[in-house]
């Protein structure tokens, strides 16, 4: 009946803790294997403008969403300005706007993207265009191009490549070249296609790319070409008919609306930086989550302040210590001195690390123990002689360290972090079993300890272990459930074995 | 059929019954013994005075020493007495019991011959009252009581100190008994993880079956050479029917009851342990866990001990059959 309960509770825990990682692993993406650098792009964009008399105003377009990349973090640093932010359709607007102002005006918008996937947003429906009235002798060049182009593509992705291709081909024949005709700049450019592609019905707009590269200064957005196949926006490149967005690009704004508008101010102008940085990806990750889906990772222990985060570093390593422990004292059936003493020690070890904290503490247990003995020849009371002891630990710590200073041993100044209320009571207990049970059996215990302390030490402070416990606290509960199961082993332990071997062996 | 037994160790130890650590805390002591009841037990003062108010035969308390001024006036109390036994209210497996089996001038002296000075008599009765053989280290009271005289019947057997039977008592049932004979490296003591000898108890008969040392099955004590095996076991039955009856005097469900022969006044309950060991069934060369069973199996157990004896050395029967070792 316990059992079952035990069981249930145990089986829920883990199902819990279970459905929490799984859900932040495979919808958080948080990483299970640490120490992965993710690169973190800056863009920074500088609007400037000279204000004329009266109330000026400033519209800036916006991204609304980055396909490919995740926005982490944006500001405005806009000193008096007040700042509004519109939704319209595919872009945002930033609207800057001051009644009173003089002379050069400055503002910043500030962008972190990581690379990463968002959920696609819908298009609205896509309304096909009419064809437009050309010019008489545009008309004949264009139909005469559309009708090759057409002969030679199958869909409208080929056909939007055949075309530009053609539209682009140094070698060109004369409705090419006419067609061609007063489109100087990129921006004019995008629009002749798209006014090229409306006379063959097919739907297209311009997209305004930024091209992160690491230290740009004065970036500009570089128009592309987006075509719509009837199921999806297709990107092209308009000078060569390559599909797709070039690497490391973000669509910045959709449409052909000037990116900045100002009214009340002249020669505005905008200027992106662009800078990389890289970001363990932990954190990344964990700022990530928290835009996406913010109630799960506010319970997140990277919301803590970095102080106590590096606390809770050490602290929820223990379980896995504690867990060990249980392990090793009811299957294994290993002795040591105190339950958690090992634990303790092992805690110690994190800032001695392990040889120098084994040697330390044995010099100190050594050195303790000797004195206590003396002490036994005193007689002194239980409680005065515990004193006595915790008093010379101290004594002897300061010692130790003074004297390793002296040597130039840094790590045995380290001898200050373990715990001494501890180390009394080890040396308390050692010699009253040294006493009762003799040498060996004290040794023996002493030795198991220590080597709990060693084990707990080097899983305590396994980098994998403790990248997934931090990550992912809600493995706790995992640990919890296995306990309670370990609280119901009523099995033998290994020890037993050896215990009743006269039994295994002569039996019969 | 050895190496089959090597393979698969814990195979061979269910086969046998034997109860291991584990089980015997997670399925007998935290199922049947209610920690509420703990302390009758854990304090030695407090089950000798429940046994003595239950007719339960326990050795003489002379005195207690309950605080430190009072071990000053030592010499006086004890003046009456040259034979006693010091030992802590609060002590488990043995610790801190000391026997003094004379005086003389210069002081006491121990079952092996040496001497104590009067301070160091002192300094240990300090020591027990500091708490130094409690668990955690609490206060303690120390016991001086009556220094059984022990029936000369286990003289042969046993280096020097007084040899006991432990007996597992389980529902007012005794299950299994062993007499533990003390040897020279225990000092005088009857605990197994001290040195003493463990020699296995037929239940039905009182006659013991051969014993462990250590981690070694014996025939014969190792200081005097003496058999071990077939010795009789005098008024076994009503060293039985002592054990049955302090089930009700603690109303523990799994106890080992430690009992004495003394040469006048027969069997005398020494102490009660709520967590008694598991080298009783080294001792028995047989397991707990079939005669657990057993007395799990029975819905109503008799209220008298008379029956409950009766009940055990069928179960005894029984049991033997069914396995043999």
């Amino acid at each position: 009946m316990k059992n079952l309960h035990v069981n249930i509770l145990a089986t829920l825990l883990i199902l819990v803790s279970a459905t929490i990682c799984y859900y932040k692993v495979t919808e958080l993406k948080l990483p299970l294997l640490p120490v992965q650098e993710s690169e973190l792009w800056t863009i920074e964009a500088k609007v400037t403008y000279k204000r004329t008399a009266g109330p000026s105003k400033v519209s800036m377009m916006l991204p609304k969403q980055v396909p490919g990349y995740v926005v982490l973090d944006e500001n405005f640093v806009s000193g008096r300005y007040g700042l509004t932010l519109e939704n319209e359709d595919l872009n945002r607007v930033a609207q800057w706007a001051i009644r009173r102002s003089q002379g050069d005006q400055t503002l910043y918008y500030r962008m972190q993207l990581i690379p990463g996937e968002t959920p696609e947003f819908k298009d609205k429906n896509v309304a096909y265009p009419v064809e437009q009235d050309y010019p008489e002798i545009m008309r004949t060049a264009l139909t005469a191009l559309l009708e090759q182009v057409r002969n030679k593509s199958a869909d409208t992705k080929s056909f939007t490549h055949e075309l530009l291709q053609r539209l682009n081909a140094p070698d060109s024949d004369e409705n090419v070249k006419l067609l061609r005709k007063d489109a100087a700049t990129p921006e004019a450019w995008v629009s002749r296609v798209i006014s090229i592609l409306q006379g063959a019905r097919i739907p297209s707009r311009q997209v305004n790319l930024l091209i992160l590269s690491d230290g740009a200064r004065h970036s500009r957005l570089v128009p592309w070409l987006q075509v719509y196949t009837g199921e999806r926006w297709v990107t092209f490149n308009p000078k060569t008919g390559e599909s797709g967005f070039p690497s490391n690009a973000v669509l910045w704004k959709y449409g052909d609306k000037p990116l900045l508008d100002v009214s009340g101010g002249k020669s505005a102008n905008v200027d992106f930086s662009i800078y990389k940085q890289s970001r363990g990806m932990i954190a990344v990750t964990q700022q990530r989550a928290g835009i996406i889906n913010g109630p799960v990772m506010e319970f997140s222990l990277f919301n803590l302040p970095v102080q106590t985060q590096n606390v809770y570093r050490i602290l929820i390593m223990m379980p896995v210590g504690v867990l060990l422990i249980v392990l090793l004292r009811n299957i294994v059936g290993l002795k040591t001195f105190g339950t958690f003493m090992p634990i303790l020690i092992a805690m110690a070890f994190r800032e001695t690390e392990l040889a120098w904290g084994l040697a330390l503490f044995c010099l100190l247990l050594a050195l303790g123990l000797m004195i206590r003995f003396y002490l036994e020849y005193l007689r002194l009371l239980l409680v005065p002689r515990l004193a006595a002891v915790l008093i010379i630990v101290i004594i002897l710590m300061t010692f130790v360290s003074l004297l390793s200073h002296k040597l130039g041993i840094d790590r045995g100044l380290s001898v200050a972090l373990f715990p001494m209320v501890i180390i009394a009571m080890t040396i308390e207990r050692m010699s009253l079993v040294w006493e009762e049970h003799g040498a060996g059996e004290s040794l023996q215990q002493c030795a198991g300890s220590l080597f709990v302390a060693s084990l707990s030490y080097l899983l305590m402070t396994n980098e994998y272990l403790e990248h997934l416990m931090f990550v992912f606290p809600e493995l706790l509960l995992t640990l919890l459930a296995f306990t309670l199961w370990l609280g119901r082993y009523t099995g033998y332990r290994i020890s037993e074995l050896w215990r009743f071997r006269s039994v295994i062996v002569k039996g019969n | 059929m050895l190496w089959k037994n090597l393979l698969n160790p814990s195979k061979r130890l269910r086969e046998l019954g034997l109860l291991g650590m584990n089980q015997r805390n997670g399925d007998y002591i935290l199922k049947y013994n209610q920690r509420k009841f703990y302390p009758l037990v854990d304090d030695k003062l407090r089950t000798k005075k429940l046994a003595q108010q239950a007719g339960i035969a326990v050795p003489e308390l002379y005195a207690v020493i309950e605080a430190e001024y009072q071990v000053a006036h030592l010499s006086e109390i004890l003046a009456p007495y040259s034979e006693f036994v010091i030992k802590p209210a609060h002590g488990s497996g043995g610790e801190g019991i000391l026997i003094i089996k004379g005086r003389s001038k210069e002081g006491c002296r121990k079952l092996n011959g040496a001497l104590l000075t009067k301070s160091e008599v002192d300094h240990h009765i300090s020591n027990i009252l500091s708490g130094m053989y409690s668990l955690g280290g609490q206060p303690d009271v120390a016991l001086i009581e009556y220094r059984v005289d022990f029936d000369p019947v286990f003289e042969q057997v046993s280096y020097q100190g007084v040899p006991d039977i432990r007996t597992i008592v389980f529902q007012g049932i005794p299950v299994m008994s062993m007499l533990r004979l003390p040897t020279r490296m225990s000092d005088g003591k009857a605990n197994l993880h001290q040195g003493a000898i463990g020699v296995g108890i037929d239940m039905a008969t009182g006659r013991t079956t051969g014993g462990v040392w250590h981690h070694d099955l014996i025939d014969a004590h190792p200081d005097s050479g003496h058999t071990i095996n077939h010795l009789e076991i005098p008024g076994w039955d009503n060293i039985l029917l002592l054990s049955a009856g302090c089930r009700e005097l603690v109303s523990l469900g799994y106890i080992g009851v430690d009992i004495v022969l003394d040469s006048k006044l027969g069997p005398l309950m020494l102490e009660i342990n709520a967590r008694p060991g598991l080298s009783i069934q080294l001792a028995n060369k047989q397991g707990l866990l079939p005669r657990l069973e057993a007395v799990e199996k029975i819905k109503s157990i008799p209220s008298s001990p008379e029956e409950r004896v009766k009940l055990a050395k069928s179960i005894y029967r029984q049991t033997q059959n069914s396995q043999v070792l």
